[in-house]
């Protein structure tokens, strides 16, 4: 792993000569071929990257492909537990996994503002490295444009993925059916709490880090013991709420959970209860639920406590026949109540 | 934080539930006079565990839903006004004004920042001493200490670029506008607990007295506001009409002295709009002279139309307890969250917004369900 501190980087070119990101990083010209070569380059290092093509020429796949991409925002742009990297490379890698393929490339496009430390954007480069080496994939091509001081948030990035479905398996989100199990990965909420804990204006003391991972390898095991799951996806933005809403509808069928089975760690329900949000619809970024025949819940459960993605992995509820489209759920006091989708931001109460 | 799951309890909440309908002979309208209480009744599913005989019907205490239009359209022009910041608690973002909201304000290129504490839009201001900042100050008493302190170290620090935009309101004003009205239905009142936690209940015997109704401070858990109905309902088949205390953890007679000696040297009572009531006589408090010059009601122009209501929004009926939220023509059609007609529909505390969500338009029992989205 070359080292990208760059107080430290060998290599005396200009790129020591602006502390921060310039106009002409994103020009075409010398200075972003020294940000590629120099900071991009070294950390993203395949053999499919370095001929700098057009395009990244990859060999042959067995399978269906799976292709998927998504915009990377987070203010501010570190945060406990990760920064924008790690999203941009677990993000894409998990949407990948949740279609139940193999993770095997990925493309990364940087907007830069001008401004950014160039040792904040080697640090991110840094993270994003080190989460697709963690997930066993390879960042083959990418681009950058700088735009005005003012213009972004220092640093927006866009990862497409690539992977492939193995012969023989078939998740989708519209397979649920009556009668199956609904299992989380772990606690929820903790990805949500850990930026609002640190946001300007609301920040407040907590130990709580964000849970952003990458999921393909308790996907993997799963697959592997469980090769019918029927339905998995990542409840990333609108929570666990905005999931179970999207299976029920995607498969038109009603689900029941049993609230207090939902893993919540004390710290996060602590700081819902202090911001008025429900930890339901916060967001995640390491966690998974999946929709498995009843039969079949216990040995994915057990399988799933076996991976340290999954060590606190919990079946929550089922899928009914009964108010389709609709997810319900019952309290710990025994009272029920629907689950909605979220309209948009959860915004945190006045008392 | 301790104290969260002990009073999820479900064994004792069945308890407590069988209390209560073991005391219960007849029919009873109690009213949790907090939006905070309306929001874990329906989202704990409390009113599932009540005998048929209770009724609980839904009080004002939403600050977010009684903030008149008015004031309102006022917070729109000044967050619009260049070169102001513009800090509001989260909630207020989405309330709709005569024309629109905060949001709205916002995505043309006004600064509006949500903050969780009006201290942070005092360090605001002095970071940016060449911005003028508003904090729009909202509230009952209990969001009142902290705008009063942040006044209060405005004036120290000798800030002239800070002001507040004043909405605060008063809870006891308003129930006995509540039991005082011809039509009203109230025959028990559970109080809001973090006010008294602040005001003490020291008014409430009075109240009491004169209505005739029994007073219990209640607090917000699920087992609180059990605890709190299970009271009521004795009281109210003992024919008594006392003023209790059922949330003695965070409430003291007195209430909170130095945040009282805070809200003494800032604020003074004056009349204040309801949104969906009207005007009711010393319900709110104002600037005192001292401080008058962190009014922004004084230092920005307000807009510069007519302040009007939706016609088809019965928020005013939902807030006084006459009309429940899903008897409202316009529920979960005209108005939802994404089009809320008023702020109960809006605020996370609004009686209007607790049915949406927790789902009180659909009849779980008989499993006849639509989706409300």
């Amino acid at each position: 792993m070359p080292d990208l501190n760059p107080d430290v980087w060998t290599c005396p070119l200009p790129l020591r000569d602006y502390p921060h990101i310039v106009m002409g990083h994103g020009g075409g010209g010398k200075l972003s071929t020294e940000l590629v070569e120099h900071l991009f380059l070294p950390a993203f290092r395949n053999s499919a990257l370095a001929p700098l093509g057009d395009a990244a020429v990859l060999p042959p796949v067995a399978g269906r492909l799976a292709v998927t991409t998504d915009c990377y925002v987070v203010r501010p742009l570190f945060f406990p537990g990760g920064c924008v990297g790690d999203l941009a490379v677990n993000g894409t890698v998990n949407d990948l996994a949740m279609s139940g393929a193999t993770p095997l490339y990925l493309s990364a496009g940087f907007i830069l503002e001008e401004g950014l430390p160039l040792a904040d954007l080697g640090r991110i480069v840094d993270r994003m490295a080190a989460a697709a080496r963690a997930a066993g994939v390879a960042i083959v091509c990418g681009d950058t444009k700088v735009v005005d001081r003012g213009h972004g948030d220092g640093c927006y990035i866009t990862t497409a993925g690539v992977g492939v479905v193995p012969d023989g398996v078939n998740v989708g989100v519209q397979q649920a059916k009556p009668g199956d199990a609904i299992v989380v990965s772990g606690p929820v909420g903790n990805h949500g709490i850990a930026i609002l804990s640190i946001r300007e204006g609301l920040e407040f003391e907590s130990r709580i880090a964000s849970d952003t991972a990458a999921l393909n390898g308790l996907v993997t095991e799963m697959l592997a013991a469980c090769p019918d799951l029927r339905a998995m996806r990542d409840p990333t933005r609108g929570g666990l709420a905005a999931t179970l809403n999207e299976i029920a509808a995607a498969s038109h069928v009603g689900i029941e959970i049993d609230e207090p089975a939902v893993p919540v760690d004390d710290e996060v329900r602590a700081a819902c209860d202090l911001l008025g949000l429900d930890p339901l619809l916060v967001a995640n970024e390491g966690k998974l639920v999946v929709v498995v025949p009843a039969g079949l819940a216990e040995k994915l459960l057990a399988t799933m406590h076996r991976h340290p993605l999954g060590t606190r992995a919990a079946i929550i509820g089922t899928i009914t026949d009964r108010h389709p489209n609709l997810v319900v759920a019952r309290t710990a006091i025994g009272g029920r109540r629907v689950v909605s989708t979220p309209l948009g931001e959860q915004l945190p109460r006045i008392c | 934080m301790k104290y969260l799951n002990e009073f999820r309890d479900g064994d004792l909440a069945q308890r407590l539930s069988a209390e209560i309908r073991a005391a219960v002979t007849r029919p009873w309208a109690i009213m949790e006079v907090c939006g905070g209480q309306t929001h874990s009744i329906l989202r704990h599913g409390i009113d599932q565990l009540l005998p048929a005989e209770v009724e609980l019907i839904h009080g004002p205490g939403c600050p977010v839903c009684v903030t008149p239009v008015s004031l309102i359209d006022k917070a729109l022009a000044i967050a619009a006004t260049p070169g102001v910041i513009f800090c509001s608690f989260g909630d207020m973002l989405r309330v709709p004004g005569t024309r629109e909201d905060l949001f709205a304000v916002k995505a043309r290129g006004a600064d509006v920042r949500v903050v969780y504490s009006p201290l942070d839009s005092v360090r605001l201001a002095k970071e940016n001493p060449d911005r003028q900042v508003v904090f729009f100050a909202i509230g009952f008493e209990t969001t009142a200490p902290a705008n009063a302190m942040a006044v209060h170290q405005a004036k120290r620090l000798g800030l002239i670029n800070f002001s507040l935009l004043v909405s605060h309101v008063l809870v006891p004003p308003a129930i006995e506008a509540i039991l005082s009205s011809p039509t009203n239905r109230v025959q028990a009142i559970l109080a809001a607990g973090h006010v008294c936690s602040v005001m003490g209940y020291h008014q409430y015997p009075p109240l009491a007295e004169r209505y005739r109704v029994p007073i219990v401070v209640t607090g917000f858990e699920p087992l609180d506001l059990l605890d709190g109905i299970r009271r009521a309902v004795l009281q109210l088949e003992a024919g008594t009409h006392i003023v209790e205390n059922a949330y003695p953890r965070a409430v003291a007679f007195a209430g909170n002295r130095p945040a009282q000696a805070m809200l003494a040297e800032v604020f003074e009572t004056c009349d204040r709009e309801w949104r969906g009531i009207g005007t009711i006589p010393a319900s709110g408090w104002r600037l005192k002279d001292e401080y008058r010059r962190f009014d922004a009601e004084d230092r920005f122009a307000g807009p510069d139309f007519r302040s009007v209501e939706s016609p088809h929004c019965h928020s005013g009926e939902v807030l006084r307890g006459t009309l429940k939220p899903n008897q409202c023509p316009a529920f979960g059609t005209a108005c939802t969250p994404r089009t809320p007609l008023g702020a109960t529909m809006v605020s996370s505390e609004g009686a209007c917004a607790a049915y949406f969500h927790y789902g009180r338009l659909i009849d779980l029992g008989t499993e006849r369900a639509t989706c409300p989205t």
